[in-house]
């Protein structure tokens, strides 16, 4: 291994000795002359792409790709330099020596994607009321601020918790050091350049236009390789645990991250027109391409904003409201039922299309089975309280958990409604599925998230306790009647739209044009974006009472876990 | 699952075994979430019956292809679907239902999942070309309700046309029937269709009922405007639905 070393790197690394710090006979790792290496060519070949490419967005990410891989050489670099001979210690004095640096930057950025995501739902949420805010230039109309803002909220804001929460998860659980030196900033990193290139691929006019999977197969190749580090310093971590058995959340994380790379792969298989391109085909067409976008499509939601997020209940509940997990059987069951039935559900996505009838009918099953194992989930979380009902009154934090599981358990009730074909058969098309999607991804998505954020910053920064209880509070109470306003809108428009669209005069004629359906919508748009704004109000509340927490002084003991018990084991 | 014969009491303890053995846990979860895929997807590619037996669906023209690949570009699919529904008040609004057929060479689908807006499988030919570049460039000043954005860039954008070979060779690899002349002559097919009075006996021979004219109004230049409007005029009109028996393809 010491033959591959950098020869620019050893030579930077023996003039720049910082007082203080042991350097002798200090060397560089393979990972960072390695990665140093790949950086330092990846640049150059984007200045190449940029260089010959015709079209000016993808010359604008060849460049800001050149420019990021220069950086991140520099940073390796000058990390070796300042750094002691030895590697960080995986443990000190006996205890785990926690690497939270990572996690840190996923918090922060979490919160402000969250912050942009939303902004961008409330702008094209007013754009569909007054539609001159789309203002007839192609950067700001409807059709690429909706990707923007999916991508913003799920990817970038959901993104950043999952890999935060499970970094520090994983650490927790097994009593390990993360593993990897360079690794786990590659994915955090890694991760939120996917981000910037996809959102700014969007103004752009650079996407797939597969609904959740827009970005263009550069940033998808760019994804896999981060993604699959990220499955190897999660695995990696699971092998140093302290502990025999593996914590349920992990499972849950586990299969977020097997899965979703399956999923990205699959749906996302395309050609390049050229390397000196944006543009790709995707390999499958029409009605396959339908089936695979939904098989994606649905787990996406399934995987990503569903095991994902309960791996995160399952870690959080129990440890603020200091309470074990109610069932060790029922997470064992709902665990497998959850990931092999949801797989199945796609199809609920083409009811009535031109996918074949049995595809249909297997999706709507399989979704209607699924209302069982999401709510054991449901009820292994909301159950972990019992003895500890109490703490809703006083804590917050735990009261924004509880209801984000019950926003759980009611947005799974309703999606399997939602799959009866009958059902679907009105609804489909309409803003009630924005609705049901919207009561999913604010009221659980989001709620679990600000409270696993209000627990962590807190933990991360060794301060004693969030700078301000009752502005979370605030955030709680703006923010879930923001939510109200959004899906009782989005339940009245999508019904109401619905009935239009099948409405019969009683000689027999279709009652309503489209554009008077259209035209109906307009109050609930209105009331739909006064929603909107309340939950971004609580958002920014959020913000200021993280970086408040943040700016406190640190507790003088900064131990955490003497507040925060080792959590039980799920048995 | 073959977990669930297993006698009552060893279930939970054979479960410790997943618990204590990462690879193992990972693998069991790989198996348990690759069979719903591979039930649903893979039989849609060799049951013949997935994709109706119709005649009359030819590739996109390339005029069409880079309307339709601006028609991607915006994110039309964000607010209007192209998959009409086999439902009464569907078909007397928009007609016949849409089959798997029309949009075969479609990469990637635009069946869409919402209504903003209406559906468009079937406008081609519904409305003037003079009625949709006003409609693309100022919505409200042919539908006032309407909450449409305004795309009046499209008919001052010229289209970019240096790739449009490259574009069908790579549909090409991956199965869209586009022969070695309709690449060698994509260039000047694009152009003869966006001209009214260019020679189009190849352009149709190639392209059987491609419609040649000038559909942004400006003879000029080729827009982005001609080829999105080229694309919608020729969504939806491909089979001949007097002709075509429902009962033959009946799934």
């Amino acid at each position: 291994m010491t033959q591959l070393h950098s020869s620019a790197g050893e030579g930077r690394g023996s003039g720049a000795t910082e007082p203080g710090v042991d350097q002798s006979g200090k060397k560089m790792t393979f990972g960072e002359g390695g990665l140093a290496f790949v950086f330092a060519v990846l640049s150059l070949s984007c200045i190449t792409v940029a260089a010959k490419t015709h079209d000016a967005a993808y010359a604008f990410h060849a460049y800001l790709s050149a420019f990021a891989s220069l950086a991140a050489v520099f940073v390796i670099l000058n990390r070796y330099v300042d750094r002691p001979a030895a590697l960080p210690a995986r443990e000190i004095d006996g205890k785990p020596n926690y690497n939270f640096g990572p996690v840190k930057f996923a918090t922060i950025a979490a919160m402000f994607w969250g912050i942009a995501g939303f902004l961008v739902g409330v702008i094209i949420a007013f754009q569909l009321a007054f539609p001159w805010l789309n203002l007839d230039l192609p950067w700001t109309a409807f059709g690429r601020l909706r990707p923007l803002h999916t991508s913003a909220v799920i990817f970038a804001f959901g993104g950043n918790v999952l890999i935060g929460t499970s970094f520090y998860v994983v650490q927790r659980t097994s009593r390990a050091r993360l593993a990897g030196y360079l690794a786990p900033w590659f994915v955090v990193l890694g991760y939120n350049f996917f981000i910037v290139i996809a959102g700014t691929g969007y103004l752009l006019g650079i996407t797939q236009s597969k609904e959740y999977a827009e970005p263009e197969w550069y940033a998808d190749l760019w994804l896999t390789v981060v993604w699959v580090t990220y499955l190897l310093v999660y695995l990696a971590t699971l092998w140093r645990r302290q502990e025999p058995h593996i914590y349920v959340a992990n499972w849950f994380y586990l299969a977020f991250i097997v899965t979703i790379a399956m999923l990205h792969l699959g749906n996302n298989a395309s050609i390049p027109v050229s390397v000196f391109s944006p543009k790709s085909y995707i390999v499958w067409s029409g009605v396959q391409d339908a089936m695979v976008q939904w098989w994606y499509g649905h787990n996406a939601v399934g995987f990503f904003l569903t095991a994902g997020f309960l791996a995160i209940m399952y870690y959080f509940i129990p440890k603020r409201a200091d309470r074990p997990v109610y069932s060790y059987r029922l997470s064992i069951i709902h665990f497998w039922a959850l990931i092999f039935i949801y797989i199945w559900a796609g199809p609920h996505h083409l009811h009535y299309t031109a996918l074949p009838d049995w595809a249909q009918t297997l999706g709507m099953t399989f979704s209607i089975i699924l209302w069982m194992p999401s709510w054991g989930g449901m009820i292994n979380g909301l159950m972990t309280l019992s003895g500890a009902w109490d703490k809703l009154r006083t804590d917050p934090v735990l009261r924004m958990m509880v209801v984000s599981v019950a926003f759980y358990g009611m947005s799974t009730f309703e999606g399997p409604l939602m799959s009866v074909k009958s059902v679907n058969s009105l609804s489909h098309y309409t803003d009630w599925t924005i609705g049901h999607v919207h009561s999913g991804a604010l009221g659980w998505v989001a709620y679990i998230s600000f409270g696993a954020i209000y627990c962590l910053v807190p933990w991360l920064w060794q301060k004693r306790e969030l700078y301000s209880l009752r502005l979370v509070n605030w955030h709680f109470w703006i923010s879930t009647i923001g939510i109200v306003f959004y899906i009782s809108a989005m339940w009245v428009a999508g019904i109401l739209q619905g009935l239009m669209w099948r409405a019969y005069t009683s000689l027999g004629f279709l009652e309503y044009s489209f554009i008077e359906t259209v035209e109906a919508m307009h109050p609930f748009y209105i009331i739909r974006a006064v929603g909107g704004v309340l939950f971004l109000v609580g958002g920014l509340i959020m913000a200021f009472n993280i970086f408040m927490t943040i700016r406190q002084p640190e507790t003088a003991e900064a131990d955490t876990g003497a507040r925060n018990p080792s959590l039980v084991p799920a048995e | 699952m073959a977990e669930a014969a297993a006698p009552k009491k060893s279930l939970w303890a054979k479960h410790a075994f997943l618990e204590r053995n990462s690879i193992w846990l990972m693998i069991g979860i790989l198996l348990v979430v690759a069979i719903g895929g591979l039930v649903e997807i893979v039989p849609l590619f060799y049951l013949k019956s997935t994709i109706e037996k119709v005649s009359g669906v030819r590739p996109w023209s390339p005029l069409e292809l880079a309307g339709r690949n601006i028609y991607v570009r915006e994110g039309c699919y964000n607010c209007h679907s192209q998959m009409i529904r086999p439902l009464r008040d569907e078909v007397e609004r928009y007609g016949h239902y849409s089959l798997a057929a029309e949009s075969m060479y479609d990469r990637p689908f635009q069946w869409g999942s919402k209504r903003t807006g209406p559906d468009l499988a079937r406008v081609g030919n519904k409305y003037s070309d003079e009625w949709q570049r006003q409609h693309l460039a100022d919505p409200r000043s042919v539908v006032p309700g309407s909450i449409m954005p305004g795309y009046p860039f499209l008919a001052q954008t010229p289209l970019k046309t240096y790739e449009i070979a490259d574009d069908m060779k790579v549909n090409a690899v991956l199965g869209v029937p586009y022969s070695e002349a309709m690449i060698a002559e994509a260039l000047a097919d694009l152009k003869a269709q966006a001209t009214p009075d260019a020679d189009g006996d190849g352009l149709t021979e190639r392209y059987p009922g491609a419609q040649q004219r000038d559909f942004d109004g400006n003879p000029k230049v080729i827009s982005e405007a001609d080829a999105l409007i080229a694309y919608l005029q020729a969504l939806g009109t491909m089979v001949d639905f007097k002709l075509y028996d429902d009962k033959a393809n009946i799934r």
